[in-house]
């Protein structure tokens, strides 16, 4: 990679966030016209990335990057082979498209610059999470597709729903991010490499490792949370809360199949195993079919279509885990033309929407004459998505079954789910597409007619490049299948399926597919009707139960904070007090390190044994006081006697400290005294006052043991060394004590600062609370 | 504590004090002081004024919010940190120039920058915590 190439490659990955920035101000001045210009953004990226298609049609791998911070091996690299590029030409090439859609379907919405931020910015992690080369980098834009993606599916936050649904979405797919991070950790470990182009020639090892299994399942943690497979589905059909474009994007091209992409991505150094080969086609099947059932179920377009994708994504990870050559290619086939199809027809659902109110499709009928081309460009990609020839989507149903026909048990099993799988998305694939279009016009709440241009050419693409891939295939082949299932596969693939259909197994269970599709289409009413029975009849789902986990963790919050903090300044004192105690006089107990008995130095000098007693005296002062500020005084009487000491014993810059600490403790103490109404005599009873006692003298003895511990063990003057060495010569500066706070420390300094400052703010604001919350005046 | 006589003479004490805070605070890096020790002589000085001369008369002389002085302090430390970016350095090194002046060479340097940080931030953190507690209910 030149370094030309390299500096362009970086940009294109910055340039969604850049875009990101001016969203709101370039939508402020044009209005919903900003989406074009805006759409350059993802199309520049789509062309720069179309660039590489030649380099990695031959089977190369482009790698770049910069060093990021060195000193950990941690680097800001990308790896774009196959998989990547596949994924990068979706994301951006789909993106583009989206982001005209939301310029006309947002049209006039108070918050539209916000929403094409938010999607630009999603965009780019999404860009970056599938180019990434080094395991921070990938986790990092993980979750940065977790955070976006909240903030677009609540983008529309005033209502409930969308914020619950953005609230599951987040804690679901965040929440597996965390596994991936721990998965990711442990990969690190097991191989000492942090790059995923490195980690590729270590598959033997990892699947050696005794960590094979904790590392599978932290690896699937992640993915089957964000590519939504049972029992972490239901966080996708709720997503739906957010605007149409957000469904098309996230959950055609981009969110959803991040999980599946991290299979693919692994499975050539993870997969092969009896456990990947079991777990991923079972989990992916039963996916499969619980999402279908599930589409059949629902009226709403879009919920339809959130159904079977999650179906879909059953399907792709069934494929990535199945084990043939033909699953992989399958995969990689099924992967690109789902993108396609579900983008346009989420787009269209979208388009209905908009147009005539209502998506609800009991509701909806007779628009051919009003939006014919809605319908062109739904039926177009419902015939892809039904996977009927010569379309993209028949190509990735014939190579499925290629994959998948078999005479054992297992095949026979996941052939059977496929079959029962797809029949059901054909049915709602013309569900959707035909249903609204066809029949008796049916009033809805608006009048239909056809939608401006900006709706309407995204879908249109989308489904008309799901008939050209299938009609062109060996070109769309040389130039993005193979690759791509080369890449998941590890070693080098050729996919040659073409949309010409062969008599064989494959051509019959498409036959059988189709048939049962047609059937159900025809009863799809009564379908639904038992569909419905089925779901009712369980009654309990995994949506309901993550209402009632998070109800639990909040109750079980509550009654923890409910014990640890009950509000009482005399309860937090003495628990802190006596677990300073414990901690100071419990390990010398145990340990048996209690240091030697002192041995009392024979001339003290007079002076420093008067200060002594001075500050002896100090505190006698303070438990003879009866009144609280002649306490507080007296307190400061022994802190200055310490002072003292400190400056006896060479210590000049600790001693004014410490006198200056202990005057500004006096007035502040004083003054805080006399703020908080208390009695100025102290009210304990003497039963109050014995466990007190107890604890400050064990404090007291704690404190003193330890120091004389610590007197009497070796000093270990290397530190001290070095800054008297290097005080001068380095920081010139003669006083060591400061020249370590400011210069060789500095950082920690800082830190403590900004403390300093955090608690002003505090302090002050909890006076202000005192003096009832008035606003205003000076502070 | 009123009294005539405290009250004519803390001006002039405090101006001394503050003067003073100033003096340990630059001779910090080689003799006793720095900023923290400063900070908190500055802090004792405006201390006395308040107790002499009442609240607002502190909050006239300070100008500044004393919160918004301490920020400008913690703004200024990490000012001095990052400067050492733009020389390819790694954080907080410290720089050191000096210029001649009137035929005195004066070392100065970053590390002095971040302890007048440090100084500022002592100073108006705490005053803004003494001077919220003297208040009355006048906040």
């Amino acid at each position: 990679m030149t370094p030309d190439t390299m500096g362009l490659t970086f940009l294109a990955f910055c340039l969604p966030f850049l875009g990101a920035l001016v969203a709101p101000a370039l939508t402020r001045l044009l209005g919903h016209n900003a989406a074009w210009p805006l759409a350059l953004i993802p199309l520049a990226v789509f062309l720069h990335f179309l660039g590489f298609n030649a380099e990695v049609a031959r089977g190369e791998i482009v790698t770049g990057g910069y060093a990021w911070v060195p000193s950990y091996n941690v680097s800001f690299s990308w790896l774009i082979d196959g998989l990547s590029l596949a994924f990068l030409l979706l994301i951006s090439g789909i993106g583009t498209l989206i982001v005209l859609y939301a310029g006309g379907y947002l049209k006039g919405h108070r918050h539209q610059g916000r929403f094409f931020s938010f999607i630009l910015m999603f965009m780019g992690s999404m860009l970056g999470l599938v180019a990434s080369d080094s395991f921070l980098m990938l986790f990092v834009f993980w979750e940065l597709t977790s955070i976006t993606s909240f903030l677009l599916i609540g983008f529309d936050h005033a209502r409930e729903a969308s914020r619950r649904a953005a609230l599951q979405a987040l804690i679901v797919t965040g929440g597996g991010g965390l596994f991936l991070l721990a998965g990711l950790l442990l990969l690190w470990n097991v191989t000492d490499v942090t790059q995923l182009s490195l980690l590729m020639s270590f598959g033997a090892e990892v699947r050696a490792s005794p960590f094979y299994l904790p590392l599978l399942f932290l690896i699937l943690g992640g993915a089957f949370t964000k590519s939504a497979q049972f029992p972490f589905h239901f966080w996708l059909p709720n997503a739906m809360e957010a605007p149409t474009p957000v469904s098309a994007y996230l959950h055609s091209a981009t969110m959803v199949k991040a999980g599946v992409y991290l299979l693919m991505r692994l499975n050539p150094v993870m997969g092969g195993t009896p456990a990947w080969e079991t777990i991923l086609p079972a989990f992916g099947g039963l996916t499969l079919l619980v999402g279908a059932v599930l589409a059949i179920r629902q009226t709403d377009l879009k919920l339809m279509l959130a159904y079977t994708t999650v179906a879909s994504l059953g399907l792709l990870v069934m494929l990535t885990g199945f084990g043939s050559e033909y699953a992989v290619a399958a995969a990689a086939l099924y992967l690109v033309a789902h993108s396609l199809f579900k983008g346009a027809l989420f787009m269209v659902a979208g388009l209905i929407d908009h147009e005539t109110g209502t998506r609800d499709i009991t509701k909806l009928g007779g628009l051919r004459g009003a939006m014919p081309v809605t319908f062109l460009a739904a039926l177009l990609a419902a015939l892809s998505m039904a996977g009927l020839p010569p379309f993209f989507g028949f190509l990735a149903k014939e190579e499925i079954y290629v994959a998948l026909a078999g005479g054992s048990l297992r095949a026979i099993a996941f052939t059977a789910a496929a079959v029962i799988g797809n029949g059901l998305m054909f049915a709602v694939a013309f569900a959707v597409a035909l249903k609204p279009f066809l029949g008796k016009r049916v009033e809805t709440p608006k009048h239909p007619h056809e939608g401006p241009a900006l709706l309407w050419i995204g879908p249109m693409l989308l489904a008309v490049k799901g008939l050209v891939i299938g009609i062109f295939s060996a070109v769309a082949h040389a130039l993005l299948t193979s690759p791509l299932a080369s890449a998941i596969a590890g070693k080098p693939q050729t996919v040659t399926i073409s949309a010409i259909p062969h008599v064989g197994a494959a051509l019959l269970l498409s036959a059988l597919t189709v048939a049962f599709g047609i059937v159900i289409f025809l009863v799809l009413d009564k379908a639904r009707a038992a569909a419905n029975r089925l779901v009712e009849d369980i009654g309990w789902g995994p949506d309901r139960g993550f209402d009632q986990v998070m109800r639990g963790l909040v109750r079980a919050a509550v009654s923890v904070n409910r014990l640890t903090q009950p509000g009482r300044m005399e309860v937090y004192m003495t628990a802190t007090f006596a677990v300073v105690a414990l901690a100071l006089l419990v390990p010398p107990a145990v340990y048996g390190e209690w240091p030697r008995a002192p041995v009392w130095p024979a001339n003290i000098p007079f002076h420093e044994l008067a200060v002594m007693l001075l500050a002896v005296l100090g505190i006698g002062a303070v438990l003879a006081a009866n009144n609280r500020l002649t306490a507080i005084v007296a307190l400061g009487i022994q802190g200055f006697c310490v002072a003292l000491l400190f400056l006896l014993f060479g210590a000049p810059d600790l001693a004014f400290t410490q006198f200056m600490i202990e005057t500004l403790s006096v007035v502040i103490l004083a003054l805080a005294m006399t703020r908080l109404k208390l009695t100025p005599r102290d009210h304990r009873s003497l039963r109050e006052k014995i466990p007190d006692a107890v604890i400050a003298i064990a404090c007291g003895l704690g404190f003193a043991l330890y120091l004389l511990r610590v007197t009497q063990g070796r000093f270990d003057t290397a530190l001290t060394d070095f800054f008297n060495l290097y005080s001068k010569t380095i920081a010139h500066g003669a006083n060591v004590v400061n020249v370590i706070i400011v210069d060789f420390r500095g950082t920690d300094t800082l830190g403590e600062i900004a403390v300093v400052m955090v608690t002003g703010l505090a302090i002050l604001s909890i006076i202000r609370i005192r003096k009832g919350g008035k606003a205003g005046g000076e502070a | 504590m009123n009294t005539l006589i405290f009250r004519t003479v803390a001006p002039f004490l405090t101006a001394l004090m503050v003067l003073f805070s100033l003096f340990v605070l630059l001779r910090g890096h080689n003799e006793p002081g720095g900023g923290f020790i400063g900070g908190l002589i500055a802090v004792s000085a405006l201390a006395i004024f308040g107790i002499a001369n009442g609240i607002a008369a502190v909050r006239k002389a300070l100008w500044f919010h004393p919160m918004a002085i301490s920020a400008f302090g913690l703004f200024i430390a990490c000012l001095a940190g990052l400067l050492s970016m733009v020389f390819a350095v790694p954080f907080m090194t410290g720089l050191w120039v000096y210029p001649v002046i009137l035929g005195v060479e004066i070392p100065l340097s970053t590390v002095m920058l971040f302890d007048a940080g440090v100084y500022l931030v002592v100073v108006g953190a705490i005053t803004s915590i003494a001077l919220a507690l003297e208040a009355g209910d006048d906040l």
